[in-house]
């Protein structure tokens, strides 16, 4: 019996792990993938939004303010990179200039600190690169960025080294209430909790439904990215909105913490909660709207596109209610839910303890989790150091992001541990270059077997059947016969 | 600080040649660095035959190829380190690099030659819209998967492109008892050698699509198919000729780049068109004492062209080291003109016999290749077909370029 069962292992059943762990409690984190990370985290804008955009009064208000202003520190925490770079809405029409001084007064009941509105003449001093129809904009200082997953494997890492079990591709398919606690089952194995903490993500609504509560649903909708390589990310250093006009949201161009460029998302609402292809209109809509913002983006530099789902709930808001003693939900976490993820953890912890979770701190439960070692930004005197100590970190594996043999075995053997490319990819950036793991996927598919003691054909892409091999070669068969 | 007179970085065809033609020259104290776990470069993957027919006049795989390179580089026990990745290097050649060994060390080198070869271009760069699921590879990765480590990446293979390696691979997945259903080329005709066309499709009965693209990837975990389409003269998909062809693996033959990141460390200024250094006859950059050769430089369709390359730059860093590294004045610029896509070298700074490498923009029958100063012709030669996947040649006389000092020399195709 546990006192306390997440389901879902991504940024927001990950923090509250995390926060859980800092009490003397049992708690297991139950994951339906082969990782962490693999829904709605994996794949956002990475904004830590300063919560300007908020209706006021909204949860989705309240948790983002509070959730931004915790943001730098939980990253210091779990050595996680941050950068608070500002974010800009843009005004591309006069008119448009109203809705920036609507979204000024919002963030000022909303509590945001420090913004402002500039013209255009600043605006360029901060932006050169912006549009020159660009004619004013909200500067919100307290905007900043953030790699979603990154924060997400953090999280579960430092609660697993504090003692929180995680269990993968463990896919919840019934839940039962007894006396006092849930039995959670996935159809061969069951787990009891006295807590339960729903956080499944695109599914928390199926989850919830299997209890009894059906007061929400959500459905998909669909944002198409493209990254582009570093050499594109030229003077851009804050993040571009558009105000949103009868026009649509436009998308957002912003840098990354890995010094990428990001663009996008498109905003299409669809059925399917598994679909995540992109689409050659939806691609196209992206380049076109990022040339509005920054018509010198050069979009011969894209490295990948991608698609992620967030998850719209009915209601408009974040659903964080207990429909149940016991159970809580954190459903509809659309954005900014990753901006709110340290707050909403800590919102779901104080109302299990209402309920009656004891929260007795743990003397030993130790909040840092230094950084995967960015082997790549050290000194010469520190590289040395870790090569004398590990050989392997002298052994460059991924070319394009300068990503070494040790680092990439430390992702495999460290909480969480990697057990697949993409896996290794989130935690390394091995394969994430420009290359696209061109170079290194065959290596790293390598390094993997030998840890997880495999054969090579079991080594997956992101798990399930996404075998990054079929088998031996007919030469190599020839060799075993003889 | 350590220091060395030449640093070569990169130990594959380009970078072994380059060291052998500098030591012949006269320079002695050689380092070459290598970031694989042997010599050889892409070389060591490509086991198929047809290299080295014009330099030996024989077929021979790439690692015997390789091979007579590694031969001649330990003849002359120039020194080189294995695994041994180049992290940085300054416009005063100062190189900081670092293996398991040593750690990271720095060199003060007095000259360098950048080989450091080339890579595949990924499928990010075409914004193929559709899942991302495990099966699509660039040909070289198919390669490595298959004829280093002895395993095969799918069963049944799309081929997009048909540069050579993509020809090669669908060969030797054929031969591997794959299914390979067709090689599509974007352009209509294909960017490849003919005898790879001939060799590895026609052999095989592989279809060759032109005009043919991929709009979408198909598959959750891993590639079930993709929707192939027919594009118009704008290289847009016609969606009314779209079908899908089942598949369990999606290969990417579209495109090599020069792998310039380091070059750019060092402020050496690139060809938008060769994506490589802007260089001189002597295959020297911009920046005095950093030269460049092989594929880093810009993209060969011939291991052959690579060595002749090489040896060039290596002779050059010889001639920059002895003589006390002075500059020389560069008073010959040579530009692509009407159908060229590039020339190279960029500039010539002696009224030395030299070879300009260039390539044209599109397929051409019977044309005549002109080097023109100005409106003046200054020479013509007849050829029967031109393409963009084979590269071509003209040779400019001392005497000529003795005659058109500071000027500006085109090379541009004229119907013949």
């Amino acid at each position: 019996m546990y006192d306390v069962a997440i389901i879902g292992a991504g940024v927001i059943g990950s923090m509250v792990a995390r926060e859980l762990a800092r009490y003397q409690l049992s708690v297991v984190v139950l994951e339906g993938a082969h990782d962490v990370a693999m829904g709605t985290t994996k794949a956002n804008s990475a904004i830590v939004h300063a919560g300007f955009d908020a209706v006021v009064g909204t949860l989705k208000a309240k948790l983002n303010v509070a959730g931004s202003e915790a943001m730098e520190e939980v990253c210091r925490e779990l050595g996680v990179k941050y950068q608070r770079n500002g974010s800009l809405v843009v005004a591309y029409r006069p008119q448009d200039m109203e809705k920036v001084r609507e979204l000024y007064d919002r963030g000022q009941k909303n509590g945001v600190r420090g913004l402002e509105v500039i013209g255009q003449e600043e605006l360029r001093k901060m932006e050169p690169a912006i549009s020159e129809e660009a004619v004013g904009a909200l500067y919100a200082p307290t905007g900043a960025i953030v790699c979603p997953y990154e924060l997400n494997i953090a999280s579960i890492g430092n609660a697993m080294d504090n003692g929180v079990e995680l269990k993968v591709e463990y896919k919840v398919t019934s839940i039962e209430k007894k006396d006092d606690a849930y039995e959670i089952s996935n159809g061969t194995e069951k787990v009891q909790a006295r807590f339960v903490v729903n956080a499944a993500g695109m599914y928390a609504d199926h989850v919830a439904a299997m209890v009894g509560d059906t007061s929400f649903s959500l459905y998909p909708r669909k944002g198409q990215y493209m990254l582009l390589d570093h050499d594109c990310v030229g003077s851009i250093t804050h993040t571009l909105f558009n105000v949103p006009n009868e026009l649509g949201k436009g998308i957002l161009v912003s840098p990354t913490v890995d010094q990428n460029l990001l663009l996008g998302p498109t905003a299409e609402n669809q059925e399917d909660r598994e679909d995540m292809a992109t689409t050659a209109e939806g691609l196209q809509m992206v380049q076109t709207n990022a040339l509005k913002v920054v018509p010198s983006v050069n979009l011969r530099g894209v490295i990948t596109a991608f698609a992620g789902l967030r998850a719209v709930g009915s209601t408009g808001d974040f659903i964080l209610t207990s429909p149940m003693k016991g159970f809580w939900n954190a459903a509809g976490i659309e954005s900014p839910g990753l901006s709110s993820a340290p707050a909403i953890a800590k919102y779901l912890v104080n109302g299990m303890a209402k309920q009656g979770l004891e929260l007795v701190e743990k003397a030993d439960f130790n909040p840092i989790r230094p950084a995967l070692h960015d082997f790549s930004k050290m000194s010469i005197e520190e590289k040395n150091e870790m090569i004398r100590k590990n050989p392997l970190y002298g052994h460059i594996i991924c070319r394009c992001e300068s990503i070494s043999e040790g680092e990439i075995v430390d992702a495999i053997r460290q909480n969480p541990p990697a057990r697949d490319i993409d896996g290794v990819k989130r935690r390394t950036r091995a394969g994430m270059g420009r290359c696209q793991g061109g170079f290194c996927g065959p290596m790293v598919t390598e390094i993997l077997a030998k840890e997880m003691q495999i054969p090579m054909e079991q080594v997956t892409k992101f798990g399930g059947g996404s075998y990054m091999n079929v088998g031996r070669t007919r030469e190599e068969q020839s060799h075993e016969k003889d | 600080m350590r220091k060395i007179d030449l640093v070569v970085i990169g130990g594959g065809p380009a970078g072994m040649g380059a060291a052998v033609a500098a030591y012949d020259a006269g320079v002695k104290d050689i380092l070459v660095l290598e970031r694989d776990h042997r010599l050889g470069g892409i070389l060591e993957q490509c086991i198929h035959n047809g290299f080295g027919l014009h330099r030996f006049k024989e077929e021979l795989t790439g690692p015997e190829y390789a091979w007579r390179f590694e031969k001649e580089l330990r003849a002359r026990e120039i020194p080189f380190r294995l695994n041994t990745m180049v992290l940085d290097i300054t416009s005063d050649r100062v190189i900081t690099a670092m293996n398991s060994e040593e750690g990271v060390f720095q060199i003060q080198a007095g000259a360098i030659i950048l080989a450091m070869g080339c890579r595949e271009r990924p499928r990010g760069a075409l914004n193929t819209a559709g899942t991302r699921p495990a099966g699509i590879y660039t040909a070289g990765t198919a390669q490595r998967f298959i004829n280093i480590m002895g395993y095969m990446p799918g069963k049944k293979v799309v081929i997009l492109g048909s540069g050579d390696i993509g020809l090669i691979m669908a060969r030797r997945m054929t031969w591997e008892g794959a299914e390979v259903k067709m090689v599509l080329e974007l352009m209509p005709y294909s960017g490849g050698l003919t005898r790879n066309i001939v060799q590895c499709l026609q052999d095989n009965d592989i279809p060759l699509l032109l005009s043919h693209t991929i709009v979408e990837v198909h598959g959750k975990e891993r590639v079930t198919g993709v929707t192939i389409a027919q594009v118009d003269e704008k290289r847009q998909p016609m969606m009314e000729t779209a079908r899908f062809v089942e598949c369990d693996t999606v290969l990417l033959s579209v495109g090599l780049l020069p792998e310039n990141e380091l070059t750019k460390k060092a402020d050496v200024p690139l060809d938008r068109m060769t994506s490589g250094a802007l260089v001189d006859q002597r295959r020297m950059t911009e920046v005095p004492g950093i030269f460049a050769c092989g594929n880093v430089l810009h993209v060969h369709d011939l291991v052959d062209y690579v060595s002749e390359e090489s040896e060039i730059a290596g002779r050059g860093a010889a001639a920059f080291l002895q003589a006390g590294g002075a500059k020389d004045d560069c008073h010959i610029t040579v530009k692509p003109g009407k159908g060229v896509r590039y020339t190279l070298p960029q500039r010539i700074c002696a009224e030395e016999e030299t070879t300009v490498f260039f390539r044209v923009t599109d397929v051409h029958q019977a044309v005549k290749v002109v080097v023109k100063a100005g409106d003046q012709v200054l020479q013509a030669k007849k050829r029967p077909r031109v393409a963009p996947g084979e590269m071509e040649t003209v040779k400019l006389t001392a005497k000529l370029l003795a005659e058109h000092k500071d000027q500006t020399l085109t090379i541009e195709l004229e119907e013949a």
